[in-house]
């Protein structure tokens, strides 16, 4: 009996604190006007760099999860400005709730930003970079975007929490976070390159690498939720 | 808190650190010896298989490290006692690795040069390598952030551990990228090397020492940080006490 | 009839920033008071009423509060303790009803408690639909107060709790501090208004550089 009456204040808190999230992002818009175009922007200032159609059409894969992994420190600062601005994230502290709740509502916040994101870049990149996608392809780069968005949203969200609020996040953030999105980077690119097929990468290649995305996001799912709570506290 | 007494010493040399050290010197001086003269130089690389010798065995301090780092952290976390020493010696430990994960990239760096021409190559091991040293850059940034010696026990040991998950999945993502390539991208340098017998005993010996030079250099660097943290603590009693005197005078 | 006691520190060290901001307090609190603490900035008046809601450690002595050991652990008392610093923990884009509703879905209250925390401090109609950043200080305050009350916390730990109310909001904060007293609830608050505050409180203490003393 307990441990359902558990489980449902853990779903409550996560949600509450999901739809807070979004909420906030919906009445203030930040990450739908200054993240998207700031992404856009960069998929133009790749094209800009590399000046070439060809290399352009190969690459198209790697420069849209650069991109996302740029915008991702952007996202995730955002993320907890909204806790720390006026000492919420101290409220929530003392409410003496579930933090691994608070984790995950926050993660899947970020991941549906994420996703987002990723509609964005993608449809930059076949506006600007010229790729093209069979069927099956869609197949494999939607679960592509939605298994490497969870990674990033739980890998986010952990780091997020523990440099909000510290001197010197602005930089602490990427150091520590760019080691471990490394696998998501390269597992995603060769993916999204199997989907659109350039470098000669066949989809069932594809595969192979959302699988190891999954296990990524199934690691940092449950490590974050562990670790959230020590890592947030005084 | 920190309940051991001020060593009576203002060193931190203890009987174990002199038979660490004595030990030390004396694999180490073999090692050069052997290492610069004694053997003998490859067919195919010449005398700069030597580079070897220094960094073979860095390479296995700098992962011998990074293993140290998360054991003495796991203890930290989930020991009841949550003795802070365990989170000294991880650390110290990582300190030391990052040391000697730039003594491994660097010779690796310049062996590839002198050997294939290239400073670097996108080999899984050296690229591991290299991220394991960003990792622990990062961990060692998290532990000078602002907060108690608690909060900086425990903010590390998650750290630390998390890389542990962290680590490996880097690891297969490059084996499985570099797979891709059909080229020998499995540029090892010592791939080629025949080894002589005595060879295989320097290199043997190089381990040994430079597993000798770690250990000495972790006693000595967590027995520093004991004392400043212990230097901290009679400060803070200097510090009660001056503001409690404060509040009488007032 | 036995006085239970609610809080009880006895030499309590509290180090924030190798700094002792608290050096040696002893204390105690019985239920149903409402104890002011006095003092100047930097006494350690914010750090105690911290340390009483469990976010920062006890270096030394022994600290009990709400029958939870302070030291061995400090998460358990948190969600018997409602605490207000000198931020609200307002989400500035939500509107304050939206707030409202999010910490109360967080410790689980209703919709009824939200709305009775809502009249008593004079949120509801159209104040209850208007978004945080847009409101004065004073009205943010009384939110901040609003969500203390729909957590239903056995201990209330405010800091400065006037600052930034005018006339009419200081008479409803006391109105809410006495309510809530009746309610069964522990008030301790930080305050440098000292008359209006000694009025409202039933005893005082007197922090000076980290110690505590009965007024």
């Amino acid at each position: 009996m307990k441990k359902t009456a558990i489980k449902t204040a853990k779903r409550r808190v996560a949600s509450a604190v999901f739809i807070k999230d979004l909420r906030i992002e919906a009445r203030s818009r930040v990450v739908t006007n200054q993240v998207l175009p700031f992404a856009g922007l960069i998929m133009v200032m790749f094209a800009f760099a590399l000046d070439n159609d060809d290399v352009l059409q190969r690459v198209a894969g790697g420069l849209i999860w650069l991109a996302t992994i740029f915008s991702l420190f952007i996202i995730v600062q955002r993320s907890f400005a909204i806790d720390t601005s006026d000492s919420a994230l101290d409220s929530l502290r003392v409410a003496g709730i579930d933090l691994s709740a608070v984790f995950f509502g926050k993660a899947v916040a970020l991941t549906l930003q994420l996703i987002a994101l990723d509609v964005v870049l993608i449809g930059a990149a076949f506006l600007l970079y010229q790729i093209q996608v069979s069927a099956l392809g869609v197949v494999l780069l939607v679960t592509c975007v939605v298994c490497a968005t969870t990674g990033l949203g739980f890998v986010g969200t952990l780091y997020g929490g523990l440099t909000a609020g510290t001197n010197g996040r602005e930089t602490l953030l990427p150091l520590l976070l760019l080691p471990v999105v490394a696998p998501v980077l390269i597992a995603a690119t060769r993916a999204t390159e199997a989907a659109l097929g350039s470098s000669g990468a066949e989809i069932s290649e594809g595969w192979a690498w959302v699988g190891l995305l999954t296990i990524f996001a199934a690691v940092f799912g449950v490590g974050g939720s562990l670790a959230f709570g020590p890592l947030i506290d005084e | 808190m920190l309940s051991q007494s001020a060593p009576k010493f203002s060193s931190t040399g203890t009987q174990a650190t002199r038979i660490v050290g004595a030990l030390t010197i004396i694999v180490m001086t073999w090692v050069l010896i052997s290492g610069l003269v004694l053997t003998p130089a490859d067919v195919v690389q010449g005398e700069s298989v030597r580079i070897m010798y220094v960094h073979v065995p860095s390479a296995w301090v700098a992962y011998l490290a990074f293993i140290v780092t998360a054991i003495a952290s796991a203890f930290y976390i989930f020991a009841k006692r949550h003795s802070l020493g365990f989170d000294r010696v991880a650390g110290a430990s990582a300190e030391v690795g990052v040391m000697f994960m730039v003594i491994t990239l660097v010779t690796g760096s310049l062996w590839g040069r002198l050997t294939w021409g290239e400073f670097w190559q996108w080999d899984p091991r050296l690229t591991t390598t290299a991220f394991l040293l960003v990792t622990y850059v990062g961990y060692l940034a998290v532990r000078r952030l602002d907060g108690s010696v608690e909060q900086r026990a425990r903010r590390s040991a998650v750290i630390a551990l998390l890389a542990v998950l962290e680590i490996p999945l880097v690891h297969f993502s490059v084996v499985f990228w570099r797979s891709l390539h059909q080229r020998a991208t499995i540029l090892d340098p010592n791939g080629d090397v025949k080894m002589d017998g005595l060879m295989l005993f320097t290199l043997f010996s190089g381990v040994v020492g430079f597993t000798l030079v770690f250990v000495w250099l972790i006693l000595h660097r967590q027995r520093t940080m004991l004392l400043s943290d212990l230097a901290n603590q009679s400060g803070l009693d200097a510090a009660i006490l001056a503001r409690q005197n404060e509040s009488v005078s007032i | 009839m036995t006085v239970e006691k609610v809080l009880e520190f006895s030499d309590v060290v509290i180090v924030y920033d190798n700094f002792p901001a608290v050096a040696g307090a002893t204390f105690s609190v019985n239920a149903g008071e409402i104890v002011l603490l006095q003092g100047a900035n930097g006494a350690g008046k914010t750090t105690l009423l911290r340390a009483c809601a469990g976010l920062l450690p006890i270096a030394r002595g022994s600290a009990n509060v709400l029958g939870c050991d302070l030291r061995l652990d400090r998460l358990a008392v948190r969600s018997r303790v409602g605490l207000l610093g000198h931020a609200n923990g307002l989400f500035q884009d939500l509107t304050v009803l939206e707030n409202m509703l999010f910490w109360s879905r967080l410790v689980g209250a209703t919709r009824n408690d939200v709305d009775q925390a809502m009249d008593a401090m004079g949120l509801s109609g159209r104040l209850s639909e208007t978004q945080v950043a847009k409101l004065s200080a004073g009205q943010r305050r009384r939110c901040a107060l609003a969500s203390l009350i729909v957590r239903r916390a056995q201990l209330w730990l405010l800091d400065e709790p006037h600052a930034g109310l005018d006339a009419q909001g200081r008479d409803e904060l006391d109105r809410t501090l006495r309510a809530a007293r009746d309610a069964g609830a522990t008030v301790i608050f930080a305050s440098h208004e000292i008359e209006r505050a000694s009025a409202l409180a039933t005893r005082s203490l007197i922090v000076t550089s980290g110690t505590v003393k009965q007024a």
